[in-house]
């Protein structure tokens, strides 16, 4: 299954619940294009929720520093929701674990937003 | 753990376009006879990741999705041995001198991971260059405990 994306509010924090996979190609474009669209409204609080996606390589990696880079650099907060154990293991194995704001329920990751 | 009562000895080998769909396909047939080897689904998952990683290392850095270039694949299963081997036609690269990831410098890049995390995946990774051009990569999962 490609990566699929919904996008919702919650107050001021938008949420994009992630499923499928996020790979070279269709997946890791489309949550490119999808984090570039809010930076670009002025989305500052933005929370990605991985707990759907069943797989994610090197690029779709990529495409998750990236997105903390691009929403960062545009004064707004990237943060993740809902790791899968593989996420977690392989955000862990490449010492990207403490890079992002983790957190496994949606009301604390909400709250967490300053 | 894989099942080692299993009399496994097959190899099977394809020339693959240069392209994504190549990279998919490849993940499955070695995804497939992995599981038919008796591996669990955790070793399934990262078998499947290192064989994806180098696919696409050998189609985009390689090859350069170039249609006049193939990607050959040999995957064999026996003697205890999971073995994956990985060709492409391009004009290579410097691999004794990749950038570590998980160096602060780097720990940001967006892209240059995909070799380290063959590396974590596998028992042994091997990688050498070809004659007249293009790179091989050899990835092992051990079939049995060492």
């Amino acid at each position: 299954m490609s990566v699929k994306l919904n996008t919702r509010q919650v107050g001021d924090v938008s949420v994009i619940d992630v499923s499928g996979r996020i790979t070279l190609g269709e997946g890791s474009s489309t949550l490119r294009d999808a984090l570039r669209e809010l930076v670009t409204k002025g989305q500052k609080k933005i929370l990605l929720n991985l707990g759907e996606v069943s797989y994610i390589d090197s690029s779709g990696i990529g495409e998750l520093v990236s997105g903390f880079t691009t929403v960062t650099n545009s004064g707004g907060q990237l943060k993740l929701l809902n790791l899968t154990k593989r996420v977690k293991d392989l955000l862990q194995i490449t010492k990207l674990y403490t890079v992002f704001d983790v957190h496994e329920t949606e009301l604390s990751a909400v709250r967490s937003f300053s | 753990m894989p099942d080692n009562s299993r009399p496994v000895a097959r190899t099977v080998t394809q020339s693959l376009d240069s392209t994504l769909d190549s990279v998919d396909s490849a993940e499955d047939l070695a995804v497939d006879m992995a599981r038919k080897a008796g591996f669990g689904e955790d070793d399934l998952v990262k078998i499947g990741m290192a064989v994806r990683e180098s696919m696409v290392n050998a189609v985009v850095h390689g090859n350069r999705y170039n249609s006049n270039k193939k990607v050959r694949l040999s995957v064999a299963a026996g003697a205890g041995r999971f073995t994956v081997r990985i060709a492409d036609e391009g004009e290579g690269f410097e691999f004794e001198r990749l950038p570590d990831p998980l160096s602060p410098e780097n720990i940001m890049r967006t892209s240059g991971r995909g070799i380290f995390l063959i590396r974590s995946f596998v028992d042994e990774f091997q990688i050498r260059r070809l004659e007249p051009a293009g790179t091989e990569v050899t990835l092992v999962k051990y079939m049995v405990s060492k």
